[in-house]
């Protein structure tokens, strides 16, 4: 059983202490192939069918480095605005592991390929923070252990344990920032809004599935606490099993909730490793960093150094897509968005399509409108993805044409969309199948007028008495008599002006 | 009816290419002779009869059907150390940990013999991961010396040189990581030559210290040795550390060299090697082998590498560290030896437990040894400044090849000496790899040929020639030409079958180990 900790209350926190954040984030690459080995980099698999010599650590296997995991983590270090460096080297991490083939991670060490970077942050509120980033290095992953038997889950108590070597040598990026200081209570906030926007801009250079559920996304969260005005950082615990967004700003705010009370009843901070418990959202205890192993680590023989030439960076930076911060503040401003009105836009997954809409030439706002509210709908309603729905965004920008032109009522329109929809075709076949033009004659819709005025004298008299309001219960009766497909602002000009000359 | 064995390996290819004789005769005469002596001289760890009977059928159908030979050297049949793997055929490294291990995959070298027709006979003894310079810490019995069984074959590749000169095989590879080609082929009158490192791929070559490791030939002529160099040779995509370059012409350097000038060619001696510590003969025999070299028109001065002294020191610190990373893989995990498995401890226990059991004392104090150099607050005095001493050595080898064109000095500072003599001595066991662990931390190339037989002991002294890097061919060239001019070691090796060498009933040194 795990004592339940003492916490101090968050407000209370923040008045006697600074936190002092540091997290260190692992992207398994979306490479075809392993690390340094052809074998198939895939996501589950029957256990043990994606090994071969070299990631299962064979004696006599070497390792050969993936040129696309190199160009990656290079094209990672710039969108992180890092220095590449001219010249770096592997390393390897020494430590026994029954999950670990070698008993040592092929890793680097004190020359990481990116480093010195930073990544701003915008949270919610439209606050900006520059998280600056240590350095970005490659490495492999491990196999996974299952542990059977036994309370925790862990390898201690387990009466055995199961090992699946298909994703040792998945090729990893670690990304370590420099400590992040001075957020003060936005510090969970900021943990949060910083791995966000790392998977933004990690999915932007489709470098990785970046899916925090299945591992490819992985943070550890280094919490600290010193006293108001300090200058000394305190002692910190590295939070793992971190596997959700939420999971982040959590995990900081129960650490420093939970280091508070320590540090107030007069203890100490153990540096240790803790585990995130996502039931409670507390912390427990892991392996104590006292114990600390010596990686003894030293540069990788069996690799040579690389060198990435000045051209080969400069080709791949010219591969960079927008950054997505860039891209929110440019979409921002060119649609005149409110902080709000953007992060919906982005919550709602429909920013590519909107931007699509737009290019086929409808209007930002009218664009945002159908796929944010509309076809959001239709896409809840069907359960799919709003990309999934069978309409294209030039067919929707077709729609909101039709609307400006005034051929199609808004009313018309979503049943335009609905048959587009349905299959029906493009926006113009489905108006022509279902005849649902709006009726822009004037003498069409004058004797459906006449009919509507003959058919309710009283509201006649009403509105030639000066109760214009009254016109209403006429438009109503011409919308009906035309299937809705009649202008309602054109018919209620028209009643007043039919009013005005009997 | 002439004895197969004691030909070469270009005349048995030559036979066998010309059909005047089958390499399935070759092949089964090396296995008779295997099993007439091997009981006592006990190279072989492993021997794989209808593999190599096999490989040899297909190359007389091949020969038979007027094919082209696969190599020049295809149906010639070869001894290969037992740390290069091999699919299908056991492969232990000399260790109690691998052993039962039977590898899924070749190593390049293995495929490449495979490809060139070369029938593999089987897997020769060694030192543990090729730790030692004696064979004596082989955890299956120590191999006798051919010249004298009282006597050390070398090491580590003590089963690869004793294979060849007691006639069991014409041709063997071995590796050499700090001398283990070159010793072995010193102390049984071989050849034996380490390749440029990134030569031969290292790909399936079971690693000790992977910034060292090297195969290489191990023959009784120079051009043998150049015709199994040009088939193991080239670069490989599997090694990263593989030299993308043209293997050097070594078989045509070699037959250059047998033409016995070398007008032209400038020899420096190295100054640091010789004098005290040596044995007088050894001394003497290299004396006269550069007296040779003289002879055959090369032009000799005298050349200093100082740092050629902290060679050894720097050599102890980075090859254990190395092998300390190297042999962490050996946990019982995935294959090899497990102890202790019965559901009471627990898995790191059962690590532990295996490693204590399966490592021999050498490997362990290696491990030992580099895992301290490595540790936090030590790597810059040991593992740092080794490294540093790498640069000066490389240096030092850069200054000398711009004055000549190959360096010389004996290849080891005695002759053979006695099993047991140096087993409670590491430092004295360390010393025999004095002259040739230069040539491994620099990585260029350096052969050992027989310099002629010790007065005082009777016993085979190697010369040693050292190259530049991706220069193998002037090896070739001086060895192949001071060969010929030399009388051969081996026509005086003691005839193992007769006059009683092998006493009847004798213990085997794999009986006698138990």
């Amino acid at each position: 059983m795990t004592a339940v900790a003492d916490l101090m209350d968050y407000a209370e926190v923040l008045e006697r202490f600074d936190p002092v954040l540091g997290l260190e984030v692992h992207v398994e690459l979306n490479t075809d192939t392993k690390m340094f080995c052809g074998c198939a980099n895939l996501f589950g698999g029957e256990p043990n069918t994606h090994v071969c010599p070299t990631c299962l650590g064979l004696p006599g296997s070497l390792p050969v480095v993936n040129g696309k995991a190199v160009e990656s983590a290079i094209r990672i270090g710039l969108a992180l605005n890092c220095e590449i460096a001219s010249w770096c080297r592997f390393a390897r991490k020494n430590y026994f592991y029954p999950d670990m083939p070698k008993n040592f991670q092929t890793s680097q060490y004190d020359e990481p390929i990116a480093f010195n970077g930073y990544l701003d942050v915008t949270l919610d509120d439209g606050e900006v923070v520059r998280v600056h980033i240590e350095r970005a290095h490659m490495e492999e992953d491990t196999g996974k252990s299952l542990h059977v038997g036994g309370a925790t889950g862990r390898i201690h108590g387990a009466e055995h344990s199961l090992l699946d070597y298909n994703r040792a040598g998945v090729p990893l990026i670690e990304i370590v920032t420099k400590p992040i200081v001075g957020t003060g209570d936005r510090a969970p906030e900021v943990a949060r809004a910083y791995v966000t926007a790392l998977r933004d801009l990690l999915r932007a250079l489709d470098v990785s599935d970046v899916r925090m559920d299945q591992g490819s996304l992985r943070c550890d969260a280094n919490v600290s606490l010193m006293p108001k005005g300090a200058s000394e950082f305190g002692t910190r615990t590295e939070t793992k099993n971190v596997n959700s967004l939420r999971s982040v700003e959590r995990a900081v705010r129960y650490e420093m909730t939970r280091q508070a009370a320590v540090l107030a009843a007069g203890g100490h901070v153990t540096q240790e490793t803790r585990h995130f418990q996502e039931a409670d959202g507390s912390t427990s205890s892991g392996r104590t960093k006292e114990t600390a192993e010596d990686y003894r680590y030293f540069p990788e023989p069996d690799l040579v150094p690389m060198a990435p030439s000045a051209e080969w960076i400069e080709q791949l930076r010219a591969t960079l897509p927008e950054m997505p911060a860039v891209r929110r503040d440019r979409i921002r401003v060119e649609w005149e968005l409110t902080a709000e009105e953007l992060r919906d836009l982005f919550n709602s997954g429909a920013v590519e399509l909107v931007e699509a809409t737009v290019a086929a030439g409808a209007k930002p706002g009218e664009a945002r409108g159908w796929w944010v509210n509309f076809l959001a709908q239709e896409a809840n309603t069907r359960e799919v993805e709003l990309t999934a729905l069978p309409i294209t965004p030039r067919s929707v920008a077709r729609v909101i044409e039709l609307v400006g032109s005034g051929e199609l009522t808004n009313k018309l329109a979503r049943e335009v969309v609905k048959g587009v929809l349905a299959g029906e075709g493009e926006p113009d076949e489905v108006v022509e199948k279902r005849g649902l033009k709006v009726v822009s004659d004037d003498s069409a819709l004058l004797a459906a007028v006449d009919a509507a005025l003959a058919a309710q004298p009283d509201v006649a008299d009403k509105i030639r008495g000066g109760k214009v309001q009254a016109a209403g219960a006429i438009v109503g009766a011409v919308m009906k008599a035309t299937k809705g497909q009649a202008d309602a602002k054109r018919v209620r000009e028209l009643i007043l002006q039919r009013v005005a000359e009997q | 009816m002439t004895d197969l064995t004691k030909l070469t390996a270009a005349e048995l290819a030559g036979k066998i290419h010309a059909r005047e004789v089958s390499s399935v005769e070759v092949t089964q005469a090396h296995l008779d002779r295997i099993a007439e002596v091997d009981s006592f001289v006990h190279a072989f760890l492993h021997v794989d009869a209808d593999g190599a009977l096999a490989a040899a059928r297909a190359v007389d159908d091949a020969v038979g059907r007027g094919d082209a030979p696969a190599s020049a050297i295809a149906g010639v049949p070869l001894a290969l150390k037992d740390v290069l793997t091999t699919k299908g055929i056991p492969t232990t490294c000399g260790s109690r940990t691998l052993e039962g291990w039977i590898p899924p995959y070749d190593a390049t070298v293995t495929r490449k013999l495979r490809e060139a027709g070369v029938p593999i006979l089987g897997k020769t003894n060694m030192d543990e991961f090729a730790m030692g310079s004696s064979t004596e810490n082989s955890a299956f019995g120590v191999t006798r010396n051919p010249w004298d069984d009282t006597r050390i074959p070398g090491g580590s590749g003590g089963g690869s040189a004793a294979s060849i000169a007691a006639f069991e095989a014409p041709l063997a590879i071995g590796t050499d990581t700090g001398g283990s080609i070159r010793q072995p082929g010193a102390v049984t009158g071989t050849v034996g030559v380490k390749p440029t490192y990134g030569g031969v791929s290292r790909y399936g070559l079971v690693a000790f210290s992977s910034s060292l490791d090297q195969a290489g030939p191990c023959a009784r002529t120079v051009l043998d040795a150049a015709l199994l160099h040009e088939v193991i040779a080239g670069h490989d995509r599997m090694d990263s550390t593989s030299i993308d370059a043209p293997v050097p012409a070594v078989v045509a350097a070699a037959r250059e060299g047998l033409r016995g000038d070398l007008t032209g060619m400038k020899v420096g001696v190295v100054k640091e090697f010789g004098g005290d510590g040596y044995q007088p003969g050894v001394q003497r025999s290299f004396e006269a082998a550069v007296a040779q070299l003289r002879a055959l028109g090369a032009e000799v001065v005298e050349v200093s590498c100082p740092n050629f002294t902290y060679a050894l020191p720097a050599y102890y610190l980075i090859a254990p560290s190395e092998c300390s990373s190297n042999l962490a893989r050996f946990d019982a995990m995935r294959y090899g030896l497990r102890v202790s498995d019965d559901g009471a401890h627990s898995a790191e226990e059962v690590m532990s437990l295996t490693r204590e059991e399966g490592f021999g004392a050498e490997v362990k104090r290696r491990i030992m040894l580099g895992t301290y150099a490595l540790s936090s607050g030590y790597y810059d005095a040991y593992y740092g400044s080794a490294q540093k001493v790498r640069t000066l050595i490389r240096r030092d080898f850069d200054a000398a090849f711009e004055k000549v064109d190959v360096l010389v000095s004996p290849t080891t500072p005695t002759t053979a000496f006695k099993i047991g003599e140096r087993v409670d001595d590491p430092m004295a066991m360390y010393l025999a790899d004095l002259c040739t662990i230069p040539a491994n931390l620099a990585g260029n190339a350096a052969m050992s040929v027989p310099s002629g037989l010790s007065d005082e002991d009777g016993l085979p002294v190697g010369l040693q020639i050292m190259a530049p890097a991706l220069a193998d061919d002037r090896l070739y060239r001086v060895g192949a030409a001071f060969e010929a001019a030399r009388e051969p070691v081996l026509d005086r090796v003691p005839d193992l079958t007769r006059g009683g060498f092998v006493p009847a009933g004798a213990l085997s040194p794999a009986e006698a180990a138990k």
